[in-house]
């Protein structure tokens, strides 16, 4: 069943990219994805579309060794009290198991994992300096699993294999969890309206 | 009286033909304030106004050239563009980033022409500093 499914959906991104090709010879322009299927190299185009979605799915390991550094700095910088710290822990022990599948999946395509920063760099960027209490740790992780699902759910129609747009979208899913456990714990209100993620 | 009909067909469509977004639909006048809600929202995730983080600092993004920002590596697809980010350019972008430049790394699409539109205007106010 699963296996039908991974072909009806390889033959339709096959017809897809080709109309693609097509277009795209109109105006002159061909993708490295057309230029393969136009000289019937479907290897070359499998490729490419291959090193698109390891560059997507590189984007997304970006943001979970993010927020992984972020989860880290907040459980040991004193702030956090339980029973906040422990879900800080589960919700860091989350992002680590994406980051491990998002590995995984990058090498499958071929494509090379991007590393950590250094936790210093972490702690510029996202500045850390500003911090100071429980309440700012945890406005900052909701703010960052905000942003974590929506790019999610942003990068969902770029990716040529569906399969990969599935994981996108159950990614997206789990960062939702955590924003609103986090909201929840700031006693501040849900979203009043419908769709309010990805908008 | 068929051909007058056709000359007028092709005279009252004449002006639109002239300009530079023949072709496309125009882009809507963008809303800076409602941009920055989007940009805070959808693409802090990866990237902030001054600091490189999983995608490049923003500051001064308008009127660039792609791929040179300070210090953030990019992908040599980007590096190697002759892009100059304007309104234009910058709503391709939006629109598909690796259909606009193969090669690049971001996936984010931004579907709605208003919304680009309104993050362009936020980015505009964002300018290098002095």
């Amino acid at each position: 069943m699963h296996h039908k499914i991974t072909m009806n959906a390889g033959a339709l991104n096959a017809g897809l990219a080709r109309r693609e090709a097509l277009k795209a010879g109109g105006m002159g322009v061909l993708s490295v994805a057309a230029i393969g299927i136009l000289a019937g190299e479907p290897t070359m185009a499998k490729a490419a579309a291959s090193s698109a979605d390891a560059d997507i799915l590189n984007v997304a390991l970006g943001l979970e060794h993010e927020a992984i550094a972020a989860y880290q700095i907040g459980a040991e910088s004193g702030l956090l009290q339980k029973p906040v710290l422990d879900a800080a822990v589960l919700f860091q022990s989350h992002h680590k198991a994406h980051r491990d599948a998002l590995i995984a999946a990058i090498g499958k395509l071929g494509g090379t994992p991007v590393a950590a920063k250094s936790t210093s760099d972490y702690v510029a960027s996202l500045d850390i300096a500003s911090v100071k209490s429980q309440t700012d740790v945890l406005r900052l992780a909701r703010k960052l699993e905000r942003g974590a699902a929506n790019a999610y759910i942003g990068v969902i129609p770029s990716f040529k294999n569906v399969a990969y747009a599935q994981i996108s979208a159950r990614l997206a899913a789990d960062e939702t969890m955590h924003w609103t456990v986090l909201t929840q714990v700031l006693g501040d209100a849900l979203p009043t309206q419908a769709l309010s993620f990805g908008a | 009286m068929m051909r007058l009909k056709t000359l007028a067909t092709v005279l009252a469509l004449a002006p639109s033909l002239l300009t530079p977004t023949a072709g496309h639909a125009a882009a809507p006048a963008g809303d800076p304030v409602h941009g920055q809600d989007i940009y805070e929202s959808r693409c802090s995730a990866c990237h902030s106004i001054d600091a490189n983080r999983v995608g490049p600092a923003h500051r001064g993004v308008y009127g660039r050239k792609a791929g040179s920002a300070p210090g953030y590596a990019y992908s040599p697809a980007l590096r190697a563009s002759r892009v100059i980010w304007t309104e234009a350019t910058l709503a391709r972008w939006l629109t598909n980033p690796q259909a606009f430049i193969p090669g690049s790394r971001m996936g984010f699409q931004v579907a709605e022409a208003q919304d680009r539109a309104d993050v362009i205007a936020y980015l505009k106010t964002q300018t290098a500093k002095k």
